[in-house]
């Protein structure tokens, strides 16, 4: 797993109360892993934080997996 | 229109003196003090450095992670309540109509943990807002109902009061009187608060309002003793079930006793101190007795407001004695946050609880810490220092007055 992977895994665990092993890149945040729109806010904000970026709210409605997040953030951190 | 009667069937409490109703029963009853050196945060640089918390409080007992990053600690208060008091009552049950069960619940300030976090990390970034989407639905005093009414499906009317340490009392009197109207057969209400951090006890300090008894905490909470000097900041909550006595009835509901009256009145005097003669005190206990024309002479106990401030405990008795007469002198009058400190908001429905279980149980908690009695006032009155004293509480009255001027009383009566 790569370093973004698994520190995107990292939040998810904390944020979502959900088991590593439900953080595959295909789930869904919505759907698979129980969280609402604020929960989805929340992710997006540590993301951010974590990787030190700043994702618009246009791009965010996109991310709605695992995968989509780990594929943003590698294409967009420096 | 018949208004219908109410009745109290259920009680939980998570509060200084313990966990649940049975352990802070007992210890009100024994006269513990849960005043201590604060845990929660650095006090070093406070002028009140002690307080009542909730002791060894771990929110993962109660809570998994997700839910306790979504709960401001007041509102994890009202859920431990609430949730102990809807399981005394078996309000949690098929046979239950939802539609008809409301929630109605005090806090003073809510969330000020949550603002004060949030505002700080905001202050120091660098101006960019990273406020957390859950900082306003933390924060806000009203969030503790709607959890309540989430967890359980309870769909009758919802909603928070804030009344500063009225806020939980004036939430009992409108659950009472709404059911009395017939709008829900039954209410989750009481009050939880949690402000013993650096903006609540910095911000009640500024106003000079807290005891600074830094060498003694157990004593500093002193109602109507001469050397009070202040109140003593506590932390929790307490709920109590109140249901429509027909309700309760047919379905072989545990109760406690019946609700009888709630007054609400203003003293439009200052923004903190109570008005000297007592005025909105006197009336908010005689319309509280008005509801169902309890004579003062029914009265075996008050629950004082009785705070340990200079001012408040003498204005409360001047108009105690206005309301009560000669039989001021023959009921019992004691201030339990001598033992709890001052729950704020959720103080109305620690000492309705006190009140409930006075008349269950036929035993009147103490005032304790008293030292010194204050020529300013009537030493004849029996505050119940410093030991329980056995009676039979037929009726008992629980009085609460909130910055603001805001004055709520309600009664109890054995059924």
């Amino acid at each position: 797993m790569s370093d973004v992977a698994s520190r995107v895994k990292a939040i998810i665990v904390d944020k979502l109360g959900v088991d590593e092993t439900e953080v595959t890149p295909e789930a869904s945040f919505t759907n698979d892993l129980g969280a609402d729109s604020l929960d989805t806010v929340e992710l997006i904000m540590e993301f951010e934080k974590e990787f030190n970026i700043a994702i618009p709210d246009d791009q965010a409605e996109n991310i709605g997996t695992v995968g989509d997040a780990v594929a943003y953030i590698e294409e967009n951190a420096k | 229109m018949e208004l219908k009667r109410v009745v109290v069937t259920g009680l939980g409490a998570i509060t200084p003196l313990g966990k649940n109703v049975e352990e802070t029963w007992t210890n009100l009853v024994n006269g513990v003090s849960g005043a201590a050196p604060i845990a929660q945060f650095d006090a070093s640089k406070f002028k009140t450095q002690f307080a009542c918390e909730v002791k060894d409080y771990d929110a993962k007992e109660y809570f998994d992670r997700k839910e306790v990053r979504k709960l401001d600690l007041y509102a994890q208060f009202a859920m431990i309540a609430a949730d102990q008091a809807i399981a005394d009552a078996k309000l949690d049950s098929e046979d239950i109509d939802n539609n008809e069960v409301g929630v109605i619940w005090g806090a003073g300030i809510g969330g000020i943990k949550t603002f004060l976090d949030e505002v700080t990390g905001f202050a120091k970034g660098d101006g960019t807002p990273r406020l957390s989407p859950f900082f306003i639905p933390k924060m806000i005093a009203d969030i503790a109902p709607g959890h309540i009414s989430m967890k359980y499906g309870f769909r009758g009317p919802n909603f928070g009061t804030v009344s500063a340490c009225a806020s939980s009392t004036n939430a009992i009197g409108d659950a009472y009187n709404l059911i009395r109207l017939g709008k829900a057969n039954a209410f989750v209400t009481g009050g939880s608060e949690a402000a013993i951090n650096e903006a609540g006890v910095g911000g009640f300090n500024a106003m000079q309002a807290l005891s600074t008894r830094n060498d003694d905490p157990k004593t500093a909470s002193r109602p109507f003793d001469k050397e009070r000097d202040g109140f003593v900041m506590g932390e929790g909550g307490a709920s109590i079930i109140l249901e429509e006595y027909e309700h309760a009835k047919a379905r072989g509901a545990k109760i406690y006793c019946e609700i009888v009256g709630a007054g609400m009145t203003a003293d439009a005097h200052h923004l903190t101190a109570p008005h000297p003669e007592g005025l909105g005190a006197k009336r908010v206990m005689a319309n509280a007795l008005k509801d169902n024309n309890i004579d003062p002479t029914e009265v075996d106990y008050i629950n004082v407001h009785g705070t340990s401030t200079p001012l408040g405990d003498i204005a409360e008795t001047k108009a105690i004695k206005e309301v009560f007469g000669e039989h001021a002198y023959k009921l019992n009058i004691s201030s339990t946050k001598s033992m709890t400190g001052h729950l704020l908001g959720a103080a109305g429905a620690v000492e309705s609880m006190a009140c409930i279980l006075a008349i269950k149980n036929g035993i009147v908690p103490p005032t304790i810490n008293h030292f010194v009695d204050d020529p300013e006032l009537d030493n004849a009155l029996n505050f119940t220092f410093d030991k329980a004293q056995e009676r039979t509480v037929k009726v008992a009255l629980s009085n609460t007055f909130g910055f603001g001027g805001h004055n709520a009383s309600v009664v109890f009566k054995a059924l």
